[in-house]
């Protein structure tokens, strides 16, 4: 692959017969992410002409499109004029949507805290303290429904995954690799390591609002005592676990 | 009139169907909807709908189903052992089917998934803008004994039977990509031998996608693990982290990690989703200016098809459905041409 495209003038390669990929770097960094999230946020407010479907990941946006409408070099020359608008990795302004989310940290609750706190030379306390002390951005939602990729963590933070993939992590479980976190909409298989435990649902199909986070969401996790955390999770009834939003304006 | 459908019994991936989501992957949720998309296609063919509707998708095997109201119906995609109240019935066709009437429909005879469409649809109440079951994320269920659903009204119940000519999707062969912004992750030669290999569909695939196996060395590409997680769609052929391809379906993860080496063209998907295990399928790369030529928009792919469905003629003698033909010559209600 080649050096890696400007903020103001991603790669814009076809995937597929009716879809674009718009890369704003091959790599993930914080200011990809910044100019994906802007980019794809501005695409959605106002969808260029014969787009049908927009979605976001780490470092790309990808749309999809009707080419009965629209031509792929016609869509392709739209995109590379709204790229060369602004810097795209500057943060734009508008709403913020900030989320508390109340976790319990080690033990039953993680107990791969021990083991991350070690690599990164801390004690439990200090790894938690130094956790919950980063509001990290929803980078994307993906891979499951609802499931946010979230980031980034201090340099510190940059941890392999795990060779050997641990079998199950329940639902709602905080996991950490590689400047990241995730919190798991559903049990799942993986080699993050599992630090913390929420009782937050990134996924309600029950719900009519199934989906409480988009891409650009802050999330802070708050640390609670374990009793509290299992008062919490005992009289939650629609899957948000004690968080609280709060909308900045 | 809308009816009921009951299930008496059923295969163990029987599910409601339709062409899926659009809006959701940006929130972590592939379109999904019928593996064999031209299948719902025609289906509303046969049965004159201007538009696809929600249908019963089922791999491998059917099931046995009544309904309460006489509603037409049609059975496409996979050919499967059907009848009704004991007498076999045609594929790739409509019929009439009576209140009350069993119809059981056996294992696929070729191909992977084939479908029992209704002329008012399944009504089941949409979640996310689509009634399509999502095994993998809890949405909608596997279809059991005992099960009911709603069906929508039939809007020509006097329509003529009609059996539509089908091309032959069931039996893998040479299947058209197109390079992805991957592809060139992988070297020259290994491309080659990609198109050069002669892969089966492997006994492990589902609605997620379906794997390849092969003799050989494993597909790997240039610095696979330090990819960054990009979208993913419907027939990207991604390898997976030991170099095994996977050709992706419609309920596939939305974000991934694993390098991609091209990307099936729509046309085409059908022919890989449908291949049974152990079908031979090959990859031949084409242009884009190819890709787009084979490309065909589904409202238009769905006018050409309406235009092919003709009545069937048959031996009265081996009519099982011999109430679903229009058997006045020259003459039909002209429902069908209604609706657009």
């Amino acid at each position: 692959m080649s050096a890696d495209p400007r903020p103001d003038c991603p790669d814009i390669a076809p995937l597929g017969v009716d879809g674009l990929l718009v890369r704003f770097s091959t790599r993930l960094d914080d200011a990809a992410n910044r100019a994906v999230l802007g980019f794809a946020r501005g695409l959605e407010s106002d969808p260029p002409q014969g787009v049908v479907e927009v979605a976001s990941a780490l470092s790309s946006v990808y749309l999809r499109f009707d080419p009965a409408v629209v031509s792929r070099a016609e869509l392709t020359r739209a995109l590379q004029d709204r790229a060369a608008t602004r810097d795209w990795s500057t943060p734009m302004d508008g709403v913020g949507r900030h989320w508390h989310i109340p976790t319990a940290f080690g033990g039953d609750f993680g107990p791969q805290l021990a083991e991350t706190a070690a690599l990164l030379g801390m004690s439990e306390e200090q790894a938690v303290a130094d956790l919950v002390a980063h509001p990290v951005r929803v980078l994307a939602i993906g891979f499951a429904p609802g499931q946010p990729y979230l980031g980034m963590l201090p340099d510190r933070w940059d941890i392999p995954r795990l060779k050997d993939i641990t079998p199950s992590i329940p639902a709602s479980a905080l996991v950490v690799a590689v400047r990241q976190l995730i919190v798991f909409s559903a049990d799942t298989p993986t080699g993050w390591r599992h630090v913390g435990q929420t009782a937050f649902r990134p996924f309600r199909s029950e719900s009519d609002a199934p989906f409480p986070l988009r891409p650009g969401d802050v999330l802070h996790f708050e640390a609670v005592s374990h009793d509290e955390f299992d008062r919490i999770r005992a009289s939650d009834s629609d899957g948000s676990g004690g968080a609280r939003l709060e909308v900045q304006e | 009139m809308s009816g009921q459908l009951t299930i008496h019994s059923a295969g163990p991936m029987v599910t409601v169907q339709d062409m899926g989501r659009s809006g959701t992957l940006s929130l972590g949720l592939s379109r999904g909807g019928a593996a064999d998309r031209l299948a719902l296609i025609e289906a509303a063919a046969l049965l004159g709908l201007s538009a696809p509707l929600a249908a019963i998708e089922m791999a491998g095997m059917g099931g046995v189903f009544s309904t309460d109201t006489p509603t037409r119906i049609a059975l496409t995609g996979a050919p499967m052992r059907a009848t009704l109240d004991g007498v076999p019935l045609d594929w790739h066709g409509s019929h009439l089917l009576p209140a009350g009437a069993r119809l059981e429909i056996g294992p696929v005879t070729r191909g992977a998934y084939g479908y029992l469409a209704f002329a008012g649809g399944i009504e089941t109440h949409p979640v996310l803008g689509s009634r399509a079951t999502h095994v993998n994320s809890g949405l909608g269920h596997r279809l059991a004994a005992g099960d009911t659903l709603p069906l929508g009204p039939d809007p020509a119940p006097d329509a003529p039977a009609l059996a539509l000519p089908v091309e032959d999707r069931f039996s893998g062969s040479e299947i058209r990509i197109t390079e992805g912004p991957q592809t060139r992750l992988y070297s020259a030669s290994k491309r080659e031998r990609f198109i050069e290999t002669a892969f089966r569909r492997s006994t492990h695939g589902n609605r997620q996608g379906v794997r390849l196996d092969f003799d050989g060395e494993p597909f790997t590409a240039e610095g696979q693990l330090g990819i960054v997680s990009d979208v993913i769609i419907p027939g990207d052929i991604q390898m997976t982290g030991d170099g095994i391809p996977f050709v992706l379906g419609p309920e596939c993860q939305t974000i991934g990690g694993y390098p991609r080496i091209g990307a099936v063209i729509p046309a085409d998907l059908p022919r890989v989703l449908q291949a049974a295990p152990q079908t031979p399928l090959s990859f031949r790369f084409v242009t884009l200016e190819e890709a787009d030529a084979a490309f065909a928009a589904e409202t238009a792919l769905l006018n050409r098809l309406r235009t092919a469905a003709q009545p069937r003629i048959r031996d009265p003698r081996d009519m099982a459905d011999l109430l679903g033909y229009q058997l006045i010559s020259g003459a039909t209600a002209g429902d069908e041409l209604k609706g657009d």
